[in-house]
Order: C-alpha cells, then structure tokens, then sequence
C-alpha cells in the first residue's frame, strides 16, 4: 500500500492551515515534518489550495505524464542525503548539501500564485528563501549571465525517465537578474511541511511570474553560465516555449489561448479568470523587461 | 464457432448495446457525484467523455471489417454504436462549453477559429453530427445512393477526432497514439484489396 501526504495528516488539519500554523501543531503531529517560515510581504493574501489539491495535480514528467502520477509514483525517490552542484562562472564551486543552502533558520513562508502554461492556477504557501542568497554564497563571477538548472536523472527513481518524452535531464534556466529577484526562490517546504516528493523534493525553484515549467523541481545542478542555456520545452517544441515564458495573457500558446485560467479548486462551475500580466507580480519584475518584444521574447 | 455467435447475436436486442454502451456514463456521473474525479473534476469529465467516444467510434469502425474477416455479423449494432459514439462526443462538447470553458462564448469562438487541435475537434463533431441525424431509415430510404457517400465521413471524422486528443497534449502520450494507429489499421482493412489478401 502507498501512502500519500494525505495520508500522513488528517483533512481538518491542513484546511485551515492558518490555524494548524498558529496552534504550532505542526511539530507536534508530523515531528520529523514540520517547517516553519517567517512571513513575508510578497505573499498574496488570496486562499491557498489545499494540501490535498497541491499533491495530487502536479506535472512531474519524471513520474508520468498523468496528473496523479506523481502522487503514485515519487515514494521510488530517494531525497536524502542529497546535494546540489554549483559550478560554472562561481568563485566557491562545489557539491552543497540542501541543508547549507537552504538552512531551515532561514525560511520564509512565500505565498505565491501558480499559473501553468496549461491555463490552470493554483495558490501555494511554500517555504524557501530567495536564491539570490544562495547564489552569493557561492559567489557569482562577474562575466555569469544566465543560470543554468538541473534535475536528478535517474530512471531507477524517476521511472518516467524510461520513456523518452523529454531530452533528459530536466533542464530549466533563468537570467542573472531574474535568478537574483527577491520573488525568486529556492523552496524544501510547503504547508508547513517538508517538500513532499511530487511537488520537487528535496529542493524546487519557484519563480512565479513564469509558467510553472520554469520552476524545475528536484534540482541537483546549478551552473552560472555567459549564454542562454537550453531549457527542455524550448528544446522539445520551441515554436511552443520560449526561454522566458512569462505569464502573458496577451501572447497565446499556439494550441491554446492563455487570456484565461481555471483555478484549482474552484468545483464544477467555477468558471474561469482573467490571467494577469506577469501573473499578477507586474510591479515586482515588469522593469526586468523593459525594450522588449515579449510576443518575440514568449 | 462464428455461426453460433452469430445466432446468439441476432437473438440479443439492440437495446442491450445502448445500455451497455450508457455504462460509462452512469460511472462518470456517479464518480462525479460521490467526488472520486480528484483535484480537477472539469478536466477529468471532459476526458473520460472524449476518450469513450472515441472508443466507440472505433467499435462502430470496427463492424465491417470484423464482418469481412471472421463473418462475425455485428451490423445490427453499427447504428446504435455510432449514436452512443455521438451522444458520448455531444456530452464532452457540453462538458468543454459548460463547465471548462463557462459560456464564455467570445473566447470559444476566437479559440476554434484558430487552434487546430478545436478545429479537428469541431469539424469531426460537425460530421457526426450530420450522420446522427440521418441514421435513421427515412433518411436512408430518402437519400438513396448519397446516404452512402454522406457516412463515409465516419472516416474522416474518426482521423480529425484522434488528431484533437494528440494535439491537445503537450506530449506524444501512449494511449492516443495507440487510438490513432487503430483507427488507420481499421481504415486500412476497409481497403477491399487488402481484406482479400487477408482472408487468402
């Protein structure tokens, strides 16, 4: 039999989270997975999905193609020990553990919204801490322009590495200055609660102003670079996915538009949203992109 | 063997097919009703509804080169699985129109004006639509030799219908890719000169 997070943590106590966090129930009931993150001004105010709804819609193609596959599939994934390259254009490069980069003193509970380049949304509490302190500990060199990343290959854990969907491994990448903005995180939790499997564990960037495949999950490389890296979805389909893919209700996906979205959660008729620019962080980041064309840059 | 099945067919009423063939739907509305559909119910009924149409659009395929190969004689079922086919691609197009995409009937019509994978869609649901209002013995009595030519759209409605789930994905996914290539198999045997070679 496998169990889920769900499993794990009765239904009452991750609806309402904001009572399951201020009770400080979590150290009590799950001890060895309670986390804890300090608040933070760029958390939306709008109704996180529930845990229940964050661990059973993922796209995880390591683990499947289906959206209850990574649910099903991830327990084969081994998350610990664990650690993560850095190389390239570093002053200190080397193997970090998760623990160095992210210490859990550190965390910060990050609110963000979700939007898929499917047309669907979500709201998620994580817990991370921006990467641009990561970076710096490993010291970016002067000529690094772009930040390359990495997912674990490895069929034996990832069985939905066997099939060759995708150019393994997983590869995402982010421009020095968007790597370096402060909504731009590493994250090891959500809820409260150390990263489950499914969602990118043990250690996930969360970059929310770009369609969710720009947040590479399970990382194991990060490469400071002086050129554009490829990016797996650009490789596979680049009339489809660019480098940047921002969320832009104005610029459609060939195959679909991407004005609107549907919100996770939001039952049988719950109809649609508008998308907003940028996901709705214009103000943060729409001065990273001054000058350009973002129908050529998508 | 087949002469027996076949006596046991004949025997067997039409609408047992229609209530098996309601089976799935019963099951999508009790799954529905009892919230087994998971996080995203609106994706989960859109699917199933699509995917079993296009399973008995196989089926309603598959009567004449089963007749041919093994004399298996399911012709008395073809008209029935055809309009359960329908009813299922019917259903799915409500799904998408009503609980996807919330009437929002400006960005529906831009939406299949311009994407591919919608226009298959729509066109292959256009022509069975065609055909389910002329399955019926009038209009065959009435249209003569054009019924004929006018349900030879089964086949290009089954192809455009296949191209609508392959191109909606992000990936060549196994279970579309297997629908397509039966659906060209079953086109194929409706070539007579390779039935002959087969049966010889």
């Amino acid at each position: 039999m496998k169990l889920t997070w769900s499993d794990v943590t009765p239904e009452a106590a991750y609806l309402s989270r904001r009572a399951f966090i201020a009770a400080g129930i979590a150290a009590v009931a799950t001890p060895a997975l309670g986390l804890g993150g300090k608040p933070s001004a760029f958390s939306t105010d709008e109704k996180p999905n529930s845990l229940q709804e964050i661990t059973n819609y993922n796209n995880f193609y390591e683990f499947g193609t289906g959206k209850t596959d990574p649910a099903q599939n991830s327990g084969s994934l081994k998350t610990s020990p664990w650690s993560v390259q850095i190389d390239g254009l570093v002053d200190r490069p080397g193997s970090y553990g998760v623990e160095d980069l992210v210490p859990e003193a550190a965390l910060e509970e990050r609110i963000y919204r979700l939007r898929c380049v499917e047309a669907w949304s979500m709201v998620i509490p994580w817990l991370g801490v921006p990467l641009s302190g990561v970076l710096d500990k490993a010291g970016v060199q002067s000529g690094a322009k772009f930040v390359a990343f990495e997912t674990l290959h490895d069929p034996e854990q990832m069985p939905g590495q066997r099939s060759r969907i995708i150019d393994w491994p997983y590869r995402e990448g982010l421009r020095l200055d968007e790597a370096m903005h402060p909504l731009t995180i590493l994250a090891t939790g959500l809820y409260g609660r150390v990263l489950p499997n499914q969602n990118g564990a043990p250690i996930r960037l969360v970059v929310p102003w770009k369609y969710g495949f720009k947040s590479i999950k399970s990382i194991v490389r990060i490469t400071l670079t002086d050129k554009q890296p490829p990016t797996s979805w650009q490789m596979l389909q680049p009339s489809e996915y660019g480098f940047y893919a921002n969320v832009n209700p104005q610029v459609d996906h060939p195959r679909w538009s991407q004005a609107t979205e549907r919100r996770i959660g939001s039952g049988l008729f719950g109809g649609r949203q508008d998308t907003l620019m940028f996901n709705g962080y214009g103000e943060q980041v729409a001065g990273l992109y001054t000058g350009m064309d973002l129908a050529k840059n998508y | 063997m087949v002469q027996h099945l076949n006596g046991w067919l004949r025997r067997l009423p039409v609408w047992t097919v229609w209530l098996l063939g309601l089976i799935p739907l019963a099951l999508l509305v009790w799954d529905t009703l009892q919230g087994n559909l998971g996080v995203d119910p609106v994706r989960d009924i859109e699917h199933r509804l699509g995917r079993t149409a296009i399973y008995f659009l196989l089926a309603t395929l598959a009567v004449t080169p089963l007749l041919r190969l093994t004399r298996l004689n399911m012709m008395r079922f073809r008209q029935a699985l055809g309009l359960i086919c329908f009813t299922y691609a019917l259903c799915h197009l409500a799904a998408w129109v009503v609980f996807d995409m919330a009437f929002l009937w400006a960005q529906m019509l831009k939406d299949v004006a311009k994407r591919p994978y919608l226009i298959f869609g729509m066109l292959a649901f256009v022509m069975l639509l065609a055909l389910a209002v002329t399955s019926n013995r009038a209009s065959i009595r009435r249209m003569g030799a054009r019924w004929r030519q006018l349900h030879r759209l089964i086949y290009p409605a089954a192809i455009l219908g296949a191209l609508h789930w392959l191109w909606a994905l992000k990936v060549w996914e196994s279970r579309p890719v297997v629908v397509f290539c039966g659906i060209l198999l079953l086109l194929l045997l409706r070539l007579r000169l390779i039935t002959a070679a087969v049966r010889r």
